[in-house]
């Protein structure tokens, strides 16, 4: 094996170019002749559009065109869709109405599109757009989820009847219902998720190229998954056949989901380039990212678990209100389904499970997914209930999760996932050592002669990554799949290029794809490069988001190697003349085995491109492609250990220690697995501590500004301890689960259980994140009254 | 229009732009610097930290104008005959960037404090990096590259 392998912690291949300035991101992209795009956004939430005056932003120098949803109307296009079905309760299907990329009749959040500048500078752009008065007939507002769910709401789609997109549920309710009323005890809980902002640091931006002499477009874009921008901008929304749309997403400087979506101004800026002849960019400023990009979270949940009298769970019980905005974004529809409700037994062996979700517009930006999408909303409802079931039954938080832990593999949840490894007692056990949990009540007493609150709390949570086999989608209603291409050139020399659908945009794939290649072919990471992110590199691609990189991305490249590897031996044995049959490929060389008889990786690769001695039978070249659909998700799972000092005179919450236990699968390089997880658990204690999206009841953005939404910054978070205890998935060939999502879905119930310990003396019940000082402190003080 | 001119990494440079120009887009635009990045509106995020006379600045919260005939480096001159920085190497070393958006300002204003304190502890480490935003690390490897990479500064 090479020591640039599998296992080995190397430096990443793309670290140099980002530290020298040289890195290559769309906004850093400009075309001869370009124009510059601003957006013109409704400021009201709902509103029909009377009229729009563009003719004193055209009048303004620099100023070429300025565009409406009119305009675009007339060209015929297809709405912006939404790629997963949802079956109601009562077989129907969804409500899905219409995604105009620029609004022509009516607009429906702050941060709508109604038109577009174009113009030869961005200052030009961005002065004229203020020009563009729009005449809007304003209609009730629905800026939060209460609102929409009140009786006699207004409608935000009047073919919504009471807001409801959807109606769906998941597992057996009969079954459910006669286990609760079984039970000797029923603990219920209400939850908010609050709404999240996902602030990658890059904001999004596009630019579009127009060939008028081949009729080839090239769309260069901030996106997680490019080709899936081009099938959706191509076939369903502009008609571009797929060979005259290239779709290119250069260095893209993070997503967290919020670069998922197809997005209108991907529409905009490609429709503009052709009519006016001329390449058009666009950017965003930091506003419209708060505005217009895809939000996520924000549910209300009422979660029931029955027990008996010995702690045993027995049923659980959820309903959800999910908020989707104003309109159905890519994977909306997804998330507090396929990505949430199938997650509903956690690592738990509960026989009898129920949930059902009523999805639910708002006049508000979109709702999509973030960083772990639908699964944080179920592992913190799940946690907080066993939590709160431990303190009611006064048993041990940690002994209850222990009683109830699922310990035979595969096992089938009552929610349509099958598990196919784990080992739960193992990662709390080894969290609970690494925050010292045995001395917790010394420390806790040491804070209280202080003055201040210990706190101690756990989650052992459990996630579905490696979205998302067809076999188990399918069966649920959705009508994609999300398999991935791989594909393996060697070059006659023996040096490699790996190209994957895969996308990355901070996870490293340059230098862990280069790894996985390095392992099987047995010659160094050095010689081998990754090319990701351009639909007219590789063949095809689903991308990046879902934890699905290396687990579905991975194995489609081992597949791809597998056949390299086994062409390779025709060749070989050709070479030595020997039958195929008898050559083994080990340390990079082909060998007759029980011989000395060998030829290197290289001098295969030359043979295969130099064919003047060469099988009759068989193609020269050696150039692989693969695809790989999943057998299944693949189920990472931990304990995080959270332990808090709040002061109970100001409500601030201290994090003393983030323990950490985890069982991501097989590590293919694990310092960037290290630093996934911290990324990660950042991204929980935002959202645990600090971070919340909110819209006024007129669905005017309250924190659209980094002034009004609180971002994690360096100062907010400690150093994290982390240890590690790997179980490998059954069902892929690298034994790989994913490790991205994993702090923001295990991390936060853990940060508000250790809260609620802590205040428990005061006899708080719950607290919703983000558990701001002062929530902490009207909490202590609601409490005392 | 006014014709700007600064020393930027090293190099005499002059450019004619709008007198509204913020320094971070005569550097991307106008010099073709793009290392330097935008992250928002609002001079919060630190994407944009660029060296002036020797001290880390937001390049979106300050004029071009006002940096006429100053001293100016970009994360384009932070390496030297193809060496990376210690700073650099530092982050490289201890993973402390990931998506690398971010990274060129994080270096930066990183190289700031190890000037002037070549042995930072944890929380100053943390508190001077309080303005800049970072979605991908978690700060965690950040920290433990600038404490590295100011110690290799000094030596």
């Amino acid at each position: 094996m090479s020591s640039t392998g599998i296992g080995a912690a190397l430096k990443r291949k793309e670290d140099d170019r980002f530290l020298t300035g040289k890195g290559r991101y769309t906004d850093d992209i400009n075309r001869p002749g370009q124009l510059h795009a601003h957006i013109v956004r409704s400021n009201v939430a709902h509103a029909r559009i009377r009229g729009i005056d563009t003719s004193a932003a055209l009048a303004t120098p620099g100023v070429v065109a300025v565009l409406t949803g009119q305009d675009m109307a007339e060209e015929g296009f297809g709405s912006l869709p939404c790629g997963w079905l949802i079956t109601n309760k009562d077989g129907s299907s969804m409500v899905e109405p219409p995604h105009a990329p620029i609004a022509a009749d009516a607009v429906r959040y702050v941060g709508d599109a109604v038109a577009v500048v174009l113009a030869e500078t961005r200052e030009q752009a961005q002065a004229a757009a203020h020009l563009v008065a729009a005449d809007y007939e304003e209609l009730p507002p629905l800026g939060t989820l209460e609102q929409a769910l009140a009786p006699g709401a207004p409608l935000v789609w009047s073919e919504a009847e009471g807001n409801v997109c959807f109606d769906w549920e998941i597992g057996d309710r009969a079954a459910t219902d006669a286990a609760f009323e079984a039970a000797d005890h029923v603990v219920s809980l209400d939850v908010r998720n609050q709404r999240l902002i996902p602030n990658a640091i890059e904001p999004r931006a596009a630019l579009a190229e127009y060939d008028a002499a081949s009729g080839d477009y090239t769309l260069y874009t901030t996106s997680q998954n490019p080709h899936l921008i081009r099938l959706l901008l191509g076939a369903f929304v502009m008609g571009i056949p797929e060979h005259q749309l290239r779709v290119v997403a250069p260095d893209v400087g993070g997503g967290f989901g919020s670069k998922i979506p197809h997005y209108p101004e991907e529409v905009i800026v490609t429709w503009a380039s052709k009519r006016l002849g001329r390449p058009v960019k666009w950017t965003a400023e930091r506003s419209e990212s708060f505005l217009a990009d895809t939000h996520g979270r924000d549910h209300i949940t009422h979660i029931e678990l029955a027990l008996d009298t010995e702690g045993t769970f027995l049923g659980m019980r959820v309903n959800t209100k999910a908020n989707l905005g104003a309109y159905l974004s890519t994977f909306s529809t997804a998330v507090p389904t396929y990505l949430y409700g199938t997650l509903f037994a956690g690592p738990y062996a509960t026989p009898a499970v129920y949930g059902d979700v009523q999805a639910i517009f708002t006049n508000t930006a979109p709702l999509d997914a973030l960083r772990g999408a639908g699964r944080p909303e179920a592992s913190f409802m799940i946690e907080r209930l066993v939590d709160t079931a431990a303190r009611e039954l006064g048993m041990d938080p940690v002994e209850i999760r222990r009683k109830n832990f699922i310990r035979e593999f595969p096992y089938q949840t009552p929610v349509a996932l099958q598990y196919d490894t784990g080992d739960y007692d193992a990662t709390l056990d080894m969290a609970l050592d690494l925050a010292e949990h045995s001395t917790f009540e010394e420390r806790r007493a040491e804070a209280k002669a202080r003055g201040k609150l210990r706190g101690f709390g756990v989650s052992t949570f459990l996630e579905a990554c490696g979205i998302a086999p067809s076999a188990v989608v399918g069966s649920l209603g959705a009508r994609a799949a999300l398999y991935e291409s791989g594909q393996i050139r060697v070059h006659p020399t023996g040096s490699v290029t790996v190209f994957t659908g895969s996308h990355s945009h901070g996870q490293g794939h340059e230098t862990t794809f280069a790894q996985v290649a390095s392992e099987y072919l047995g010659i160094d990471a050095d010689q081998i490069d990754v090319v990701h992110g351009d639909s007219a590199k590789s063949s095809f691609g689903m991308g990046t988001y879902g934890s699905r990189s290396i687990a579905v991305g991975g194995s489609a490249i081992v597949l791809a190697l597998n056949k390299v590897i086994e062409k390779g031996k025709k060749i070989a044995a050709h070479l030595l003349e020997a039958s195929a049959d008898d050559v083994v490929f080990e340390d990079g060389a082909f060998t007759v085995a029980g011989t000395d008889r060998s030829k290197s990786f290289g001098e295969v690769a030359l043979a295969a491109y130099v064919p003047h001695d060469y099988p009759e039978d068989l193609e020269p070249g050696l150039d692989e492609t693969a695809f790989y659909d999943p057998k299944n998700f693949t189920y990472p799972a931990g304990t995080h250990a959270v332990e808090v000092e709040i002061d109970p005179e100001t409500g601030h919450v201290e994090l003393v220690r983030v323990a950490c236990a985890d069982d991501v699968g097989r590590v293919i390089n694990p310092m960037i697995v290290d630093g996934q997880l911290h990324g990660g658990l950042a991204h929980g204690i935002g959202q645990a501590l600090l971070e919340h999206g909110q819209y006024d009841e007129y669905g005017q953005l309250l924190t659209g500004s980094y002034l009004d939404y609180a971002m994690p910054r360096a100062d907010n978070l400690p150093f994290f301890t982390l240890g590690m205890h790997n179980t490998d998935c059954t069902h892929n060939p690298l034994g790989v689960k994913g490790v991205g999502e994993v702090g923001s879905i295990g991390v936060p119930p853990a940060v508000i259980n250790a809260i609620v310990d802590a205040l428990s003396e005061y006899g708080v019940r719950h607290i919703d994140m983000p558990a701001t000082p002062e929530r902490v402190w009207r909490a202590i003080r609601d409490a005392q009254a | 229009m006014p014709v700007i001119s600064m020393t930027v990494n090293g190099t005499e440079r002059s450019a004619e732009v709008e007198g509204r120009t913020l320094l971070v887009h005569y550097l991307r635009d106008a010099l073709g610097l793009t290392g330097t990045h935008v992250g928002c509106d609002t001079s919060q995020c630190g994407a944009c930290v660029v060296h002036v006379d020797g001290r880390s600045v937001k390049s979106c919260t300050m004029l071009a104008a006002e940096a006429e005939d100053a001293q100016v480096t970009t994360i384009e001159g932070v390496a030297t005959n193809g060496e990376l920085h210690p700073m650099q190497a530092a982050f490289k070393e201890h993973h402390g960037l990931q998506c690398g958006f971010c990274t060129p300002g994080v270096v930066l204003g990183a190289i700031d404090l190890a000037n002037r304190n070549t042995d930072p502890s944890e929380q100053e480490v943390r508190e001077w990096l309080e303005g800049n935003l970072c979605r991908c690390t978690g700060y965690h490897n950040i920290v433990k590259a600038v404490q590295a990479g100011a110690n290799a500064m000094g030596g």
